[in-house]
């Protein structure tokens, strides 16, 4: 298996996916040349037709995006850095997500929404926020967070194969991650949970770039026989929710460790969806790990100390296991 | 045009300013001692310079990732400046802000933005502010010919117009959103076209010379003051650096320009143009244009020094100023 890093696995996929079906096409901010190499190349395999620069304009051309899959297209619509959905709020959430409901199933709206997020150094806070929170109480919506290469190719493939809106959320520090990664149909299930780890003394949930280090924390506990359990949900929508109630089941304690913001986000939906449906199997209080409830700031003290880090897991897990 | 002696040495100074600092600033992002993303606007002063003179201190501005230099010609201090951009305690937004967001209200500096397009609506609103309180301050919004394609361009022309406010959008066309050449993505060839669908006056300048710069914004100075409503400018310029410093490490050289394109902008650098014209009326002397050029240096070297030799924030400090008390 060849060992891909996280961005030449995306490279692949969209490669993959527009070589299988002709009714794809990307759209973005200059993806032609691709500030982060996810979309390099792809205009010599597939011409100016199917490969598109659009205006800075992420209302104007998210709407494009919706309109060109009501009328048969799949289009595979990059957002550069996922804050600037804000731009495009409307489009994404009054849109994309309702028409099929609201036109009783008439629209079919396969796009695929790419965007990069999270802490990377120094982009500040209008380039480093965790947004996918926001798009968590939008019906009609499906939200991905691979944490490494070979998740990124099978999920990002299933995605645009997918007939909703999907957002898949790449974390801009993810970059140079490399691992082995299936060639070929390497497809991923959407709203399917992978266990990274095993263990038995707590589950800890990480999402996206948390699960990096979520393993490296549970490596390190392991030397004082606490055992781990790294469960990464992949998607937030649909939400494995059996896979994390099965493992709160066996393990009896959960952390949960997001880079989101604590209030209102993806971990909260979890503690809450845990506390609700596996409060008999709990045995301790269920943590959340977050980044602080701040815009993400640009000094580095100050980046480092708002991001949810692997000392801060590792203060949960020992609160929970009473160690 | 009306303009002094005093009036003109301060515009070659901020155009000194601009373009030394950001040499520097270029300099130390990559030798990596700045994080984050830097763009900086060299071969672009004379649009920040030009405009900038024609306002006064209780006017307002708003800028946009590319914004050292509206911010310096604003009043911005070097020092504070470079300090943000470090990172430490003692910049602008005590390092919480950085290159692409760097803030003065003392000198009506509404911010520099990483939104493309997210300062145009802040401006009109900042006019709006000028209305109702009765005064006759401008506010001048800073943008580039790709923000021009956002809602937020159109949404504010047409409100600035509608409520006559005292607004001057400024259009700094250097022909390029990132890589992406202006025309395969804009609909017209020039931006102060636009100017026409919202029913207000569009002027095309030359955004590399300084002195026309100033004439035609203090045109839509005094017709803001007046009450007479919005100015919709678009100056003409080229950037010499790469659209983010750093960026020909991942796309290769000449990936979307070619060296001589770049060359042949060289030739009409706005300082050289003022220069000249100031050797060609005599108005002022070369040994007072070296004077400035060595006091820049000096006031630049001591920035640096302020920078480095400043604290890092704590870390205690990373709650702070989320809400106001
Ligand atoms: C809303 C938004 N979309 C995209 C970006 C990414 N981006 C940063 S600068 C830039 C190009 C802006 O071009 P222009 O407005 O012409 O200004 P210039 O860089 O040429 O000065 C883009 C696309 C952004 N920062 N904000």
């Amino acid at each position: 298996m060849p060992q891909l890093n996280f961005i030449q696995a995306i490279n692949t996929a969209l490669a993959e996916e527009m070589e299988r079906d002709p009714l794809t096409f990307l759209m973005g901010e200059d993806v032609i040349l691709s500030a982060f190499g996810a979309t390099k190349g792809l205009i010599d395999k597939f011409g100016p037709k199917r490969v598109r620069n659009t205006p800075i304009s992420e209302a104007g051309f998210v709407g494009a995006a919706v309109g060109a899959a009501m009328a048969g297209t799949r289009p595979i619509c990059e957002v550069e850095f996922a804050s600037f959905f804000y731009c495009a709020f409307d489009q994404v959430c009054n849109q994309a997500a309702k028409l099929r409901y609201m036109s009783g199933g008439q629209a079919t709206m396969p796009i695929t929404f790419r965007a990069v997020f999270g802490a990377m150094g120094g982009a500040a806070a209008q380039h480093s926020e965790t947004v996918y929170a926001q798009f968590l109480s939008v019906p009609g919506l499906k939200l991905v967070v691979p944490s490494g290469p070979s998740d990124m190719k099978g999920l990002l493939k299933s995605a645009i194969r997918d007939n909703n809106p999907v957002i898949v959320f790449e974390h801009g520090g993810l970059g140079r991650l490399k691992e082995e990664v299936p060639g070929g149909d390497h497809l991923v299930p959407l709203g399917k949970a992978a266990i990274k780890r095993e263990g038995k003394n707590v589950t800890l949930v990480a999402i996206g770039a948390m699960v990096p280090k979520a393993m490296k924390v549970a490596d390190k506990l392991a030397k004082e026989n606490i055992s781990v359990e790294v469960l990464d949900p992949r998607t937030l929508i649909p939400l494995d929710e059996d896979a994390i109630l099965a493992s709160v089941e066996k393990t009896n304690r959960v952390v949960i460790a997001d880079e989101g913001h604590l209030r209102g986000g993806a971990a909260a939906d979890i503690a809450a969806i845990v506390a609700d449906k596996g409060f008999d199997f709990l045995d301790a209080p269920v943590r959340r790990v977050t980044s602080l409830d701040v815009p993400i700031p640009f000094s580095p003290p100050l980046e480092k100390a708002a991001i949810a880090d692997e000392a801060r897991i590792e203060a949960a897990i020992r609160d929970v296991v009473g160690r | 045009m009306d303009i002094s002696r005093e009036e003109l040495l301060d515009i070659y100074h901020t155009m000194q300013k601009i373009r030394l600092f950001e040499s520097k600033v270029r300099d130390l992002a990559v030798a990596g001692e700045i994080p984050g993303f830097v763009h900086v606007s060299i071969g672009e002063e004379a649009s920040a310079a030009g405009v900038c003179a024609a306002l006064r201190q209780t006017d307002r501005i708003t800028s946009t990732h590319r914004g050292h230099g509206h911010l310096i010609a604003k009043g911005g201090r070097l020092d504070r400046m470079m300090a943000e951009i470090f990172g430490k305690r003692t910049g602008y937004c005590k390092g919480k802000g950085g290159s692409m967001h760097i803030v003065d209200y003392s000198l009506g500096i509404l911010g520099a933005n990483g939104i493309v397009g997210g300062g145009l609506p802040i401006a009109a609103g900042s006019g709006l502010a000028a209305v109702i309180t009765g005064k006759d301050d401008v506010t001048a919004a800073f943008f580039g010919d790709g923000a021009s394609n956002e809602g937020t361009f159109h949404e504010s022309l047409n409100l600035a117009a509608v409520w006559k406010l005292p607004v001057i959008f400024v259009c700094e066309n250097n022909g390029f959103g990132e890589f992406t050449p202006m025309a395969t993505v804009t609909s017209v060839t020039d931006i102060a076209v636009r100017a026409q669908a919202y029913g207000i006056p569009g002027h095309i300048v030359d955004g590399n010379d300084v002195l026309e710069v100033f004439k035609y914004t203090s045109e839509a100075v005094a017709r803001a003051r007046a009450g007479e409503g919005p100015t919709l400018l678009e100056c003409k310029t080229y950037r010499w650096e790469g659209h983010v410093v750093g960026e020909a490490a991942f796309l290769g050289e000449e990936a979307y320009r070619t060296k001589s394109e770049v060359e042949a902008w060289k030739l009409k650098c706005p300082l050289i143009r003022f220069q000249k014209w100031c050797a060609e009326t005599g108005k002022i002397s070369t040994a007072e244009l070296q004077r400035i050029v060595a006091d820049t240096e000096k006031e630049l070297a001591d920035a640096i020094e302020f920078a480095r030799a400043s604290e890092l924030p704590d870390v205690s400090e990373v709650t702070d100023d989320v809400y106001a008390p």
